[in-house]
């Protein structure tokens, strides 16, 4: 069979397994379609926020990028791990403890006021379908390179699954067909990275791989990492694993945007909402324990891939001779993912910085990753459909966080206090229904900003919501003047400052932003201004009335306990 | 708690940037240390710092009967 008949053979089979888990976990109640009923078990809450977390962009683009940027690469490790210490120890717990549904349930209770729970819900919906068109679209970006499939027709066929499982069976339904996504996410891409591992340093464990020798060729005997610095240097490109020279990013560039993504991650509404699905506090700490297990299963793996695949482009492609390429370049060159152009026309391949004739995607460090190690038809087929998984599980998480905010935190609290919760739930799956014809439109045709304003979404999570909901259970006396002054200004700041450095001055150069802080990292900044006014603005404000400092008090326990009693 | 984001702290940002070209200096393996935190070591520190939390939250729920 040949690649594109197992590629078919695959997605059919898992799309399949997808819509069976659906059927099977149907459900017919408000908590069950918000929360799957809250009776999701850690280590299926963990695989589940893996799935949920980890996009299409963490899949297929991630390790293409680090293999790009090298050192730098590390925003993109730490900033989308260490987000999971802050939410296993500052927010998901407590925001379980609190309960209800939503996360901007808690700061409209919390805050006491429906503005401050209207400018969440609107963050939340604002984040959320920025994230979705994105997934929609590398939905139907695999499938037209792995099936041959218009990119409007793998939309569409991908939207039609999504709203199969996500209208149907709503949390429960989704969680239970991410636990399959991610199963095979992370199959396809564990095989392949250990199948290069093993060809490249004997060792078929990526992690070990990394740091050991490169086992033939002209390097044999050389550490990996030591060889690709040295092809780097015969380049005249920055070395591999050296931080800030320049050509790189700088050292308090680095650091705002890992604290941005960190802080943005922790900040996100679909990755928050799932700790509400499980039993209790207990066990959203577990889960996330759990969820960052299986992540980092992946993002261990992905800087060896990125390293991996650098080595093997460089030391096949540099300076050989362009009727000499090896098969996998004849078959990614059709697709436009990889092109050579003849500058001096001798007909060879020179990469080094200044007369480079190679331009390479980023996504084919993955997507081809199979091919270049050499692997048989039915795991690149495994690729095609791990890329599906991580794209449509995303969008099925973003959509139900979508959902929820219209119908819940806006119709149920605010506009129709008394409806009833038949009613809810059948505007809930309307509002689902609506939200992923939407989400296909932004896939089939893109508005521009899209691709600019992802990269961007962290920045504005992590100005806007995580400082609230940290003094929002950290401190009894913010008061909700406080909270949406604060909420406003990290937002604006951050919203402003990029769309001053990406729209308006799109030339300016590091010596022209804010503490040599680019646009990405900016969101760190709005933080500090959030906290900092937030906790100025409470002191000049009334109190909150006594019953929410109450509230703070009992999702603290048994901490506030344990400080009495020492 | 305290403690644990302390640790955070420097793991990722003390070791994985801020010290990151002294520590490439030293080699461990074939890794240059500075780089490994940032690309390897310090995903495995958050999940032992979650790891550690979860079991002093849970014991600190059993001692004063929560949950």
């Amino acid at each position: 069979m040949n690649v594109q008949a197992w590629t078919y053979l695959i997605v059919t089979a898992t799309f399949a397994l997808y819509i069976g888990i659906a059927w099977w976990s149907r459900v017919r109640t408000t908590s069950g379609f918000y929360v799957a009923g809250r009776g999701v078990p850690a280590v299926a809450n963990g695989m589940a926020t893996g799935a949920d977390w980890m996009s299409a962009a963490s899949f297929i683009s991630m390790a293409g990028l680090i293999s790009f940027m090298g050192y730098t690469g590390t925003i993109y490790l730490m900033g989308w791990t260490g987000g999971y210490v802050l939410l296993a120890l500052l927010l998901a717990p407590y925001l379980r403890k609190y309960g209800k549904f939503t996360t901007s349930e808690f700061v409209g209770d919390r805050y006491y006021s429906d503005a401050a729970r209207l400018v969440a819900a609107g963050c939340t919906i604002f984040v959320s379908f920025t994230y979705i068109a994105g997934q929609m679209r590398g939905v139907g970006v695999v499938f037209s390179r792995f099936l041959e499939v218009e990119v409007h027709w793998g939309v569409i066929i991908g939207v039609v699954i999504v709203f199969f499982y996500a209208v149907l069976g709503g949390m429960r339904g989704i969680t239970y067909t991410q636990v399959a996504q991610y199963c095979v996410l992370i199959v396809a891409f564990l095989i392949p990275a250990a199948a290069i591992s093993w060809k490249i340093t004997g060792n078929p464990i990526p992690q070990l791989g990394f740091g050991g020798t490169v086992q033939e060729g002209q390097q044999a005997g050389v550490f990996l990492l030591e060889a690709l610095d040295a092809l780097h240097r015969e380049l005249r490109l920055p070395e591999y694993t050296a931080a800030f020279v320049p050509g790189k990013k700088s050292m308090i560039d680095v650091t705002a945007i890992a604290l941005a993504l960190m802080v943005g991650t922790a900040g996100l509404p679909h990755v928050l909402v799932r700790f509400y699905t499980v039993r209790s506090a207990r066990a959203a700490r577990w889960s996330a324990l759990w969820a960052l297990v299986f992540i980092g299963l992946l993002y261990t793996t992905a800087p060896a891939v990125a390293a991996f695949a650098r080595v093997n482009l460089i030391s096949t492609l540099h300076n050989s001779s362009y009727s000499e390429v090896p098969e996998w370049f004849r078959s990614w060159e059709t697709t436009g993912l990889i092109s050579f152009d003849d500058q001096d026309g001798d007909g060879v391949i020179d990469m080094s910085d200044g007369a480079n004739e190679l331009t390479v995607d980023q996504d084919i460090m993955v997507l081809a990753n199979p091919e270049i190690a050499e692997l048989p038809a039915w795991v690149v087929a495994l690729v095609a459909a791990g890329g599906l998984a991580a794209a449509l599980s995303t969008a099925a998480g973003l959509l139900l966080v979508i959902a929820s905010a219209i119908s819940h935190d806006i119709g149920k609290s605010i506009l129709w206090k008394d409806m009833s919760s038949r009613r809810e739930l059948l505007l809930a799956r309307v509002t689902a229904s609506v939200a992923v014809v939407v989400a296909a439109y932004f896939g089939i045709s893109p508005p521009g900003f899209v691709a600019q304003v992802v990269a961007f979404a962290f920045g504005l999570a992590a100005s806007s919501f995580f400082p609230v909901l940290v003094l929002g259970i950290f401190t009894r006396t913010t008061t909700k003047e406080g909270a949406i002054a604060g909420m406003s200004s990290g937002i604006l700041f951050t919203g402003a400052y990029i769309v001053y450095f990406r729209l308006i001055r799109p030339e300016a150069t590091a010596e022209d932003w804010l503490f040599g802080i680019s646009p990405e990292g900016i969101g760190a900044v709005g933080m500090l201004i959030n906290f900092a006014l937030a906790l100025i603005v409470s002191r000049f404000t009334k109190p909150p009335p006594a019953e929410v400092q109450q509230l703070v008090s009992e999702i603290r326990l048994p901490r506030e306990r344990a400080a009495e009693s020492t | 708690m305290a403690i644990l984001l302390a640790v955070w702290f420097i793991c990722s940002y003390v070791l994985g940037i801020f010290l990151v070209e002294p520590l490439n200096g030293a080699r461990v393996g074939g890794f240059p240390l500075g780089f490994w935190f940032a690309h390897q070591g310090s995903i495995y520190v958050f999940v032992v710092l979650i790891l550690v939390y979860a079991a002093v939250m849970d014991r600190l729920d059993r001692r004063y009967g929560v949950d």
